[in-house]
């Protein structure tokens, strides 16, 4: 092999475990809509839990996206369904009924 | 002169009928201890308390004559839908009351027999030569027509629903048309049977003519059993399809009428009081039109069609359509029976299983803070709302505190002066004002109200500037009652702690949950078209009128929610020209973008917008405006002309 003097280094970013894979393809199934996100953050920045709490669903999309689900499900306890990443949101996903599929289908 | 024609007063032909009609009581009996059996406790005592009240009574007894016989509301809706209900049962009604006087009147002894009085006339001799024979038999006749000319109404309605004033009916399922077809055939057999036994028996000015007619073929007496045993089995086929089919409508509204009467509210989507609801549908479809989801394709979740799924107990398709729901309220302001499709939607989502629930333990933390350094924070917010509201610091708080000084000077000259009206003053009374979260994104609405309240010199001070709490209607709508609650309490503290006699809020959503799901005591809940209608009529807001043409959207949740249609009205036709929308006011078309809906598609909102605002738009106004900041927002992204919040139009036309 060529040893071009740079390699490729493993993902750290990405540590899915089969159980948790698992649970996202079923959340991809309920919410195809979930895979059009491209963590813009408008939902983040409208978050009405946002203001008392880690709440922000670009960062639990992701989160979830990479498998660290642990770390990230609790702020799922915050959200007041209010709504307003909803409307926000520019890729039109429906984020209210996205976050009670992650309710239904993941367990802390 | 009369005799009994039939030996025995029985034929073989009633028993089709009998055992049908039996089959009925015994299925309707089964189904009323069903529903009984289902209430609570409370529930049934409530119940039975409000049957021994006299004034209930008479009220039941009003409701079932207006609601199940005359169809009253669909009479509003359409004069010859009207009269192709009311005729059919109204008409079969008389026909049962009248078979049975007569039988009283002549032969009282054979009241114990159920089909007797249906077939009277087989078995009976009567002569018309008598006042009484004669009034008999043209009244029976007259119904008869009645209920004739109703059925080719709902015949000709098959064809051209449209003439009926319905663009969309119900799609049946196959036993509905066998009961639909059977009901359709008694009448005209009923008729052809009388009509052979005419000839014997007597008849009026619909039977003797048939029987004339058709002497040759009628006057032969071995026809009559069959014309008879024809009209028996229609009747036995309908009875035996009736409890499976919409027609079980017929003796279930007569038992949902006193429950509602009696105050009972769904629990669970099937099972008591909801079940009266569930049976109680007449698929008549009136609720397909009125659906905003349906409008550009025959929409499959309209009310009628979750109600065919709750009864069959189909969970997956019953979950689609309580979860897309809008939650308007449009179908069931319509439904010639009130069937409260919100309520049951609402019970169905509220039993859905979550792992992870919601907990608001954390704005409990937020409570304890903002007590301790309420008005520093408080400052600080405002500060900064004047600071960009402004742009400049320093002369926005020398202006509030003008404007708060002018107000306390106001309440000083307010209360020299008045003396009477004192107690009806409102703009004397201490304001505390939510925006409500949907408002952060229109913050025009924030700062319009906020303009408003300066002008009218009262006192007030804001609920929510900085962070806030959500008011809790949608997570009441997505059925997570419980945590609902624990915002309302949230909330509540807040707003007995801030000492205001008066909630001043600018949505229509957190409106209708502080009116209907908080007890604020010594605090009056106002929606901002109430509040500042009012202050208009009390001269404290003055503001002139534009040549601008407005028209006025009802938002869901204040019009049919709150029954607020007028104030918002009386306002705006002070600030301008108020035109009128295609339909409006109780048929007002939701903008699409309610919190109500669960799982509506972004693409299924547009369609929803877009029809919405070509109904506002028909008398071409210059401006829409809207009393919610939701509706202002959904509008505000496809709309074409201006669409404008209530408070902004008041704001650009002050004096």
């Amino acid at each position: 092999m060529v040893n071009f003097g740079y390699g490729l280094t493993p993902s750290s970013a990405v540590k899915i475990i089969e159980g948790e894979d698992k649970l996202y393809r079923k959340l991809c199934e309920m919410e195809p809509d979930v895979k059009k996100c491209m963590a813009c953050g408008s939902c983040a920045a409208s978050c009405t839990a946002g203001d008392f709490t880690e709440m922000n669903l670009r960062k639990l999309i992701l989160s979830l996206q990479r498998g660290y689900y642990q770390q990230a499900l609790p702020m799922v306890k915050n959200c007041m369904l209010c709504g307003k990443c909803n409307i926000v949101c520019p890729r039109g996903i429906n984020t209210r009924h996205l976050i009670m599929s992650i309710q239904k289908i993941y367990n802390l | 002169m009369m005799h009994e024609r039939v030996f025995g007063s029985f034929d073989l032909f009633v028993l089709p009928f009998l055992v049908g009609m039996v089959f009925v009581l015994l299925f309707c009996l089964f189904g009323l201890l069903r529903i009984l059996y289902q209430l609570s406790r409370e529930e049934r005592l409530k119940f039975y308390a409000s049957l021994l009240n006299p004034a209930n009574i008479i009220k039941n007894l009003k409701d079932i004559f207006f609601d199940c016989l005359i169809h009253v509301k669909l009479w509003r809706r359409n004069p010859l839908l009207g009269y192709m209900h009311s005729s059919i049962a109204f008409g079969w009604f008389m026909l049962i009351v009248l078979g049975h006087l007569e039988t009283w009147f002549y032969i009282p002894e054979r009241m114990e027999l159920i089909y007797y009085p249906i077939f009277f006339r087989y078995f009976m001799q009567v002569s018309g030569t008598t006042v009484g024979g004669a009034l008999f038999f043209f009244l029976m006749d007259f119904f008869l027509l009645v209920v004739l000319s109703g059925i080719g109404l709902a015949v000709f309605k098959r064809f051209r629903s449209r003439a009926l004033g319905m663009k969309r009916t119900t799609r049946l399922t196959l036993l509905d048309y066998v009961a639909l077809y059977s009901l359709w055939l008694i009448f005209p057999l009923r008729w052809i049977a009388e009509g052979f036994t005419a000839g014997v028996a007597g008849g009026s000015f619909m039977t003797v003519p048939i029987n004339m007619l058709l002497s040759s073929f009628m006057k032969n007496p071995e026809n009559i059993t069959i014309a008879w045993w024809a009209y028996s089995m229609a009747l036995s086929i309908f009875m035996f399809s009736l409890p499976f089919t919409r027609y079980m409508h017929i003796p279930t509204e007569i038992l949902l009428i006193p429950m509602r009467n009696a105050g009972l509210k769904v629990r669970r989507h099937n099972k008591g009081y909801a079940l009266a609801q569930l049976y109680s549908c007449p698929s008549c479809g009136v609720c397909i039109d009125a659906c905003p989801m349906g409008l550009h394709r025959r929409s499959a979740d309209a009310t009628v069609y979750m109600v065919r799924q709750f009864k069959r107990a189909n969970q997956a398709r019953s979950l689609e359509i309580a979860e897309k729901c809008l939650m308007c309220q449009k179908c069931s302001s319509l439904c010639p029976i009130s069937i409260d499709a919100t309520e049951l939607r609402l019970a169905f989502r509220s039993r859905q299983k979550y792992n992870i629930l919601p907990d608001f333990q954390y704005l409990k933390r937020y409570l304890a803070l903002s007590a301790e350094d309420d008005s520093a924070y408080a400052q600080a917010q405002n500060g900064q709302t004047e600071e960009n509201s402004s742009g400049n610091p320093v002369m926005a708080v020398v202006s509030s505190i003008g404007s708060k000084v002018k107000s306390i000077g106001q309440k000083i000259m307010s209360l020299g002066s008045s003396s009477k009206e004192q107690q009806e003053n409102i703009g004397s009374e201490k304001v505390l004002y939510y925006a409500g979260c949907m408002t952060s994104l229109t913050p025009v609405v924030r700062e319009s109200v906020e303009k408003l309240l300066k002008a009218s010199g009262v006192e007030w001070s804001n609920m929510d500037s900085g962070r806030s709490i959500c008011c809790g209607r949608p997570l009441f709508l997505s059925g997570k009652m419980e945590q609902a609650r624990q915002l309302v309490e949230a909330n509540s503290e807040i707003i007995h702690n801030s000492g205001a006699s008066i909630l001043l809020v600018s949505c229509a959503i957190c409106y209708r949950m502080f009116k209907e799901k908080y007890s604020l005591e010594g605090v009056r809940v106002m929606h901002y078209t109430e509040y500042f209608n009012e202050l208009i009529k009390e001269g404290r807001l003055k503001v002139k009128r534009s040549a601008l043409k407005y028209v006025y959207h009802d938002p869901c949740d204040l019009g049919r929610g709150c029954g607020i249609y007028e104030e918002p009205r009386e306002a705006i036709e002070r600030a301008g020209h108020l035109v009128k929308a295609g339909k409006e006011r109780k048929e007002s078309i939701c903008c699409g973008g309610s919190v109500g809906s669960l799982a509506l598609s972004y693409e299924e909102r547009v369609h929803i917008t877009e029809h919405s605002l070509e109904n506002l738009t028909v008398n071409a106004p210059d401006c829409i405006v809207t009393a919610c900041p939701l509706c202002l927002t959904t509008y505000a992204k496809q709309s074409e002309i201006k669409v404008e919040d209530f408070a902004q139009v008041l704001v650009e036309n002050l004096k």
